[in-house]
């Protein structure tokens, strides 16, 4: 099963290699990854996309919280959560496509960023599922490039 | 008053205590080596191998419960610490190793004897740390220590960079560790506790299976006393060894591969088993889903991430184990309704079964009379010493000769590369176990492959006038492997057959140590004798059995109960 975990680490260097040394050195899987610092500058925040069944996900979730340098770690889908990811596409646009192009980003409430000759960059963000439902959508168009971001999460607030 | 780098770093060796330090010095920390020779509080071993240091570091801590340390220098001198660093993480072994490094202006310019050995030992140390700035030299060393010897001990590397060690600094005052992020749990949860205990009364067929946490964690007696007063059969780990009375009628000796047969049998059937500081390591587990099926497990570890990592747990406590078992031994006591002689009648049939399997298949051997066994030969020196030398040993068939049949009543009495297997770790190990008790009988089990592997610590033996004992048990083949290709590669002994060996009596002699040799059974009681007598290093080269196994063995892969016997 799918799993997003965030871990709050010291912001030193080489912590990210502790971190994907130890997903390497024991077999575990990396899907998607995104690091930045948080409002602390010395903490800085990686968020993960992983897979396995239960007794890996516990493994990694142990495993992660005993590296020194980690301060938190969570598994989101133990929480209620959202999550996003982001992509910059570069698609064709042309004399005949460039209304099309135009459309299908406004549904998704997309952003087009950049504009050229002949063709667009596009900025999409959302869940994984949205941003691969654009991707779906845009390649007959003529998508030239692409380039996304690991999965950010964050818990919701708690209700009442 | 302001210190080099240099200096500060001896003054917080002194701050933690540390007396004895092993390493081989190099052009990157030749300030450290300038400051040791005006420093008589810190006694430096020059072993001959950087990987030696590292070992005979690891034994020193293990036997005076404390930080080994070791100090090396850069590039190839960190390099050949690795195997001896790697070893000591798999085994939990608290140590501080220090590696010179480049100074920091050419980090990164592929200097001479530069490498990045933060980079390649991240997976082998439990942390490790490059220091930039001078100012954090000292602070670095302290949580070094700090890490080594808490929570689950392992080792721990500094990389000093040259420049840092000629840098002037103000030495900080002394203060505890306090670390924002690293807080190992000691203190069990009583919940956990009570319904561990309360399981315990209610099985009929109980089972201890004691690992190194035991003795890491100085929790001897206090496993001891749990298992009296419950009349609990104990089975102990190769790192377990001397956890609990080897030669107490509850003990079981060694499980797994080369476990005996009734603790397999034991543990096989048990309905109820107590793992305490041992992380059912496949050579202890076999085939997974067959080890301890009837049982309810329960499983004390200060390491959480070892707990369900290859053995589903039942009742899992995180704690450190000497903690755990007292508050299960104080559970015990203030219960007013647990009585201890009706114990003894619930578990009578289980001691009854277990006393049968022993009957059925003890440890032993075919005795010859004309050719040394290595069993025996061990079984001789356990005699002569009574039990109560340091042993250490090599890896392979000498090491489980040793397990099996040098009945360790003490902890910290037993070293022995147990995760990594390193061959070559007893010689150096020895050498380090007698530094750190010099009125021991301090003796490495060793085999004519693996003594070759560190055969060059003569002179370190030599050089600090170490009595140390080397019992090679001279098959003239790598015995371990040859034994598997016996049994499971139709007798191809492909590159197993030692077909030269040296003469070690020679070799021992070239060095200045003294040289015996058996050759026949009645030799051997006259050579550890003159052995033991003898204050010099000394090497018993015991020509034995060409190809003996070890027995009983469970193949690799195969449950713990499908063991081949003698």
């Amino acid at each position: 099963m799918r799993h997003t975990i965030s871990v709050l680490l010291q912001n030193k260097p080489g912590v990210l290699s502790r971190v994907t040394g130890l997903f390497s050195g024991r077999g575990f899987n990396i899907e998607s990854l995104s690091v930045a610092q948080t409002l602390d500058p010395e903490v800085s925040c990686l968020t993960l996309v992983t897979s396995g069944d239960d007794m890996i996900i516990e493994q990694i979730t142990k495993q992660l919280h005993k590296l020194i340098d980690a301060i938190k770690v969570t598994d989101m889908s133990e929480h209620d959560y959202v999550e996003r990811e982001m992509a910059l596409i570069r698609v064709k646009a042309e004399a005949h496509t460039r209304a099309e192009v135009l459309r299908v980003i406004d549904i998704f409430r997309g952003k087009v960023i950049d504009v050229g000759p002949k063709s667009y960059v596009v900025e999409v963000t959302g869940k994984d599922s949205k941003i691969q439902a654009v991707i779906d959508i845009l390649r007959p168009i003529g998508i030239q490039e692409i380039v996304r971001c690991g999965t950010i999460a964050m818990t919701r607030a708690k209700k009442s | 008053m302001k210190l080099t780098g240099a200096q500060a770093f001896i003054k917080c060796l002194e701050e933690h205590g540390v007396e004895v330090i092993f390493g081989y010095p190099g052009g990157a920390i030749i300030d450290i080596y300038d400051e040791l020779m005006k420093c008589d509080t810190v006694k430096h071993v020059l072993t001959r191998h950087e990987q030696a240091a590292v070992h005979a570091a690891d034994a020193y801590g293990r036997v005076k419960g404390e930080v080994g340390v070791a100090l090396v220098t850069s590039g190839p001198g960190a390099t050949n610490a690795v195997t001896g660093i790697a070893s000591a993480y798999l085994d939990s072994i608290p140590m501080v190793v220090f590696t010179g490094q480049v100074p920091t202006m050419l980090i990164g310019n592929d200097a001479f004897q530069e490498v990045d050995i933060v980079g390649i030992t991240r997976p082998v140390t439990k942390h490790n740390y490059l220091v930039k700035d001078a100012k954090d030299l000292v602070p670095t060393i302290r949580e070094a220590f700090h890490l080594a010897r808490t929570g689950r001990p392992g080792p721990v590397l500094i990389d000093l960079p040259k420049d840092v060690l000629a840098t002037l600094i103000k030495y900080p005052e002394p203060k505890p560790v306090k670390m924002r992020t690293y807080k190992p749990t000691y203190e069990p949860h009583p919940g956990q506790i009570e319904k561990a205990c309360l399981e315990l009364l209610k099985a009929k067929r109980p089972v201890i299976y004691a690992g190194g946490g035991v003795i890491n964690s100085n929790a001897f007696e206090d496993l001891t006393e749990l298992a009296k007063k419950l009349n609990i059969p104990v089975t102990m780990t190769l790192m377990g060894l001397g956890g609990f009375p080897g030669t107490d009628s509850l003990s079981l000796g060694m499980l797994g591969m080369h476990g005996t047969y009734f603790a397999n049998m034991a543990v096989a059937n048990c309905d109820y088993l107590l793992a305490v500081g041992s992380r059912f390591d496949d050579r202890v587990t076999g085939r997974v889903d067959a080890f301890a099926p009837k049982a309810k497990i329960v499983h004390i570890d200060i390491d959480p991430a070892s707990i369900s990592k290859n053995v589903r747990v039942d009742i899992p406590i995180v704690a450190d184990c000497k903690h755990a078992l007292i508050a299960m031994n104080t559970w015990f006591d203030r219960n007013k309704d647990f009585d201890a002689n009706a114990r003894v009648e619930i578990n009578r049939p289980w001691h009854e079964q277990i006393k049968d399997w022993k009957n059925k298949h003890p440890l032993g051997y075919v005795e010859e009379t004309d050719i040394i066994k290595p069993q025996f030969v061990v079984q001789k020196l356990h005699e002569l010493t009574g039990g109560n030398a340091i042993i250490t040993t090599e890896v392979g068939q000498n090491q489980m000769w040793a397990a099996q049949f040098y009945h360790f009543n003490h902890p910290r009495h037993f070293m022995t590369s147990g995760g990594l297997g390193v061959m070559g770790y007893g010689f150096p190990a020895a050498i380090g176990a007698q530094m750190a008790a010099p009125d021991k009988v301090v003796i490495d089990i060793a085999g004519d492959g693996s003594i070759q592997m560190n055969i060059q610590e003569l002179a370190t033996a030599r050089q600090e006038k170490l009595p140390v004992k080397v019992a090679i048990l001279n098959n003239g083949y790598l015995g371990m492997v040859r034994q598997w290709q016996e049994l499971f590669y139709d007798k191809k002994y492909s590159q197993t057959v030692m077909e030269v060996v040296p003469d070690f009596v020679k070799v021992a002699e070239a060095y200045g140590a003294v040289g015996l040799r058996a050759t026949k059974p009645s030799e051997v009681e006259p050579v550890i004798m003159e052995a033991l007598r003898t204050d010099n290093t000394v090497f018993m080269d015991f020509v034995v059995a060409r190809e003996e196994g070890v027995y009983p063995m469970v193949p690799a892969g195969k449950a713990t109960t499908e063991m081949l016997l003698v």
